[in-house]
């Protein structure tokens, strides 16, 4: 079945407005515009506005001019599509599952559902009913496929109906082809074709012989088009049942939530510990019963004068032992500033992810050797901060201090190139290169003899130079080509330095030595 | 304490027994420090292969450790000093399983430190402490020790320009730089790495100094000037070494 709010935008403004349709606000003409680089633009125009001749997609310098008495109003799309969302979910009266259609449609399966309201004919009026109960102005249809109906919602009388049994085809033939669901582009160059009714096009796919033969054809017009809002043929097949066409549905969420209300507003830390105990076995217990485990939890403090304190707390991975939870918490709970008391708390799972319940003395068993990795990473992350806790991995890059990122540590690696086991690499590198002074330069170009912090070193051994080039799809073009030396002094110390350009590359005075990694 | 690990009269008696030189291989103690200069990578790499060495030489759940994560733990001013690991640059078991702790102060770095080794799932904890700070006490030293030998995950612990101070560690290395061995294509570029070590301070070894490589498969010492180890025993305290510049107390 798929409904059709025709005027979703307006319908919405009107509730705002608290008026009926074509009274108060909405008998003077009225259009909701966006504003884009060109101007304001019209999104959507009332009954009276459409008498004057305003249209969706106008700027709303030519409707004005058609009519200067219009009014204007921003439309929102944002809230729209959320509308949209709620509207998809309360749909599930009607069938066991529902899609949104944007910007203004809805999907719902009504498979084998239509007996239990008396029929499909008394099912569509029942929606009609409701619908217009809540101020939405709807056309419907039921069909075989998501494509019959929707074809039929939007280009078929109201309440059309498609039975299985019957010819699609020839019900289908006198649409036109924007009935496919198709791009604008696709359109025209049908409408280019002539190609204007489904039934236009049905004939073609078939050919003279009708063997099939017109189906090449348009098959190599649209060849390279895969989506299928831009291939008519994948649009007339999903239509026609040929071929699945997936759908995804609205599932309504629900973050699993706690709150405890108390008597006496408590004011002291003890106290506050003892509830936030309870609601984390409060919390454990819910998700225990839905089978998940939190990554995110907010911790909510509502204070007697007023202000709402609030805590977020993420973990490393999805976890409900109370202890655990309670233990992250009381470090987060340090700064709170209870004033006159705190009436009440709320523990939310704001991201929660499936977790197997275990088994309880294997738990037992881990508290005496340890905590578990994720555990150990929280502890850490709660007190010392999530940018402090990571893990390096490879970057595609090829200046050094770039080819390495970090990443949260328990998050999986991402793929990347191997190394070249012939570049050998510090194993430190400096946050920032540190430049050193060259007292004795070799006729080779390395330096025989540098200073660095305060020390000399006197060059023995060295290998060199590998050359790095600046990333010019990244950088000014004034960066200078690095001349990377590994590099080891008569003691035994091993540094990875560099010279930034070369004399004779135009891109400033003599170049300058850096050290920037030590090995080991 | 476990009694049964405690020497037994016979074996105090012969004091070789008693006092086998250090060797690659032998079980790592769990809690070790390592002094070194700042200027240099020479700890954490010494550190690591010390690390990869003994758990070589835990064979029998060489699987399960091969698995598990090794934490870098880093104060502020040891990252100013030394610079930040450098995922290329690690050794090639350690790679994909480094977790890499940048704490602000050498309190955060210590409780990192901690519960790191009070997690079951982490192979061996590294920790990079600069200078002698104040939270860094025989106190602090002594809990990270007991905490490492209730949980037996091993912790070493590199101090960068140092005074070896009061510490429970169990062996206590000086380690500086060595010229390396010449590589066998271009003899003219630096080799892998070599170290000098210096075993100031250890409970089941005699102090030495060795000349360590760090060879692809396993830790090459070289020992260096052993006459001076035989002719000029160390006295024998049992448990009590005393490292040059340290004030040695009843260490448990």
């Amino acid at each position: 079945m798929a409904i059709w709010c025709a005027d979703l935008a307006l319908d919405r403004w009107r509730h705002s407005e608290g008026c009926q349709y074509g009274e108060g606000a909405d008998a003077a003409p009225l259009v909701l515009i966006t504003e884009t680089a060109h101007g304001p633009r019209i999104d959507a125009a009332n009954q009276a506005a459409r008498a004057h001749g305003a249209a969706r997609g106008m700027m709303l310098a030519d409707a004005r001019t058609l009519c200067p008495a219009i009014e204007v109003r921003p439309s929102d799309p944002a809230g729209d599509l959320a509308f949209l969302e709620r509207l998809a979910v309360w749909a599930q009266r009607w069938g066991p599952w529902s899609a949104i259609d944007p910007p203004d449609g809805l999907l719902v399966d009504v498979t084998a559902v239509a007996h239990l309201f008396g029929g499909e004919r008394r099912m569509l009026a029942d929606v009609q009913a409701r619908c217009t109960a809540r101020g939405l102005q709807v056309r419907t249809a039921i069909g075989p496929t998501a494509g019959t109906a929707w074809a039929l919602a939007h280009h078929a009388a109201q309440g059309a109906i498609l039975d299985p049994d019957d010819d699609p085809r020839g019900r289908l033939a006198d649409l036109p082809v924007a009935a496919l669901r198709l791009d604008n582009d696709v359109l025209l160059v049908l409408k280019r074709l002539g190609l204007k009714r489904l039934g236009d096009l049905a004939g073609i796919e078939e050919g003279r012989d009708r063997k099939g033969s017109g189906r090449d054809a348009i098959h190599r017009r649209f060849r390279n088009r895969k989506s299928p809002a831009a291939n008519p043929l994948i649009r007339m097949d999903q239509l026609l049942g040929r071929v699945p066409e997936p759908l995804l549905p609205v599932v309504p969420v629900t973050a699993p939530m706690v709150q405890r209300r108390l008597v006496e507003p408590i004011r002291h830390r003890q106290l506050l510990d003892t509830v936030v105990a309870d609601l984390a076995e409060d919390m454990a217990r819910t998700l225990e019963a839905k089978g998940e485990g939190a990554r995110r939890l907010q911790m909510g403090l509502w204070r007697v004068d007023g202000e709402v304190l609030t805590r977020d707390l993420e973990m490393a991975a999805a976890t409900r032992d109370p202890a655990h939870i309670c233990r992250l918490f009381s470090e987060r709970l340090d700064d709170i500033d209870a004033g006159f008391g705190i009436e009440m708390l709320r523990l939310r799972a704001s991201w929660s992810q499936p977790l197997e319940l275990d088994q309880s003395d294997l738990e037992a068993a881990a508290e005496q050797h340890g905590t578990s990795l994720a555990a150990c990473m929280d502890r850490l992350t709660t007190r010392l901060g999530k940018d402090a806790v990571q893990r390096p991995v490879p970057r595609a890059s090829h200046i050094p201090e770039r080819a390495q990122g970090w990443q949260p540590p328990l998050e999986p690696e991402p793929a990347s190139q191997g190394e070249l086991a012939f570049h050998t690499r510090p194993l430190k590198l400096l946050d920032r290169a540190e430049r050193i002074s060259v007292l004795y330069a070799a006729p080779e170009g390395y330096p025989r003899r540098f200073s660095w912090r305060g020390q000399v070193c006197e060059v023995a051994r060295v290998e060199g130079p590998e050359r790095i080039a600046p990333e010019w799809w990244r950088e000014k073009g004034s960066t200078r080509l690095r001349d990377y030396y590994r590099i080891e002094d008569e003691t035994g110390r091993r540094y990875w330095i560099y010279r930034n350009g070369l004399p004779t590359d135009g891109r400033g005075g003599m170049p300058d030595w850096y050290l920037q990694g030590l090995f080991a | 304490m476990d009694t049964s690990t405690l020497p037994k009269a016979a074996e105090l008696a012969v004091r070789a027994a008693r006092n086998p030189r250090w060797q690659p291989g032998v079980p790592l103690p769990l809690h070790s420090e390592i002094f070194t200069c700042a200027n240099q990578g020479v700890g954490v790499g010494a550190a690591l292969a010390f690390a990869q060495d003994a758990l070589r030489g835990a064979a029998d759940d060489a699987a399960s450790l091969e698995e598990r994560s090794v934490l870098w733990v880093q104060d502020a001013r040891a990252i100013k000093l030394g610079g930040r690991p450098y995922r290329a640059g690690l050794p090639e078991g350690l790679r994909h399983r480094l977790i890499h702790v940048a704490a602000k102060t050498p309190e955060d770095a210590l409780f990192a430190m901690e519960e790191g080794l009070r997690c079951r799932d982490l192979a061996v904890v590294v920790g990079e402490v600069a200078g002698n700070p104040r939270a860094l006490d025989f106190t602090a030293s002594r809990r990270l020790t007991l905490t490492a030998e209730k949980h037996g995950v091993p912790l070493l612990m590199v101090r960068l320009d140092a005074q070896a101070d009061l510490s429970s560690a169990r062996m206590r290395w000086r380690l500086t730089s060595a010229p390396s061995s010449p590589p066998r294509w271009n003899i003219a570029a630096p080799g892998r790495a070599a170290w000098h070590a210096e075993l100031f301070r250890a409970r089941a070894h005699p102090p030495g100094e060795w000349i360590l490589r760090d060879e692809p498969e396993r830790l090459a010492p070289e020992p260096i000037r052993p006459e001076r180890v035989q002719t000029t025993p160390a006295p024998d305290h049992g448990d009590l070494v005393r490292g040059s510049g340290a004030r040695s107390l009843a260490a448990l």
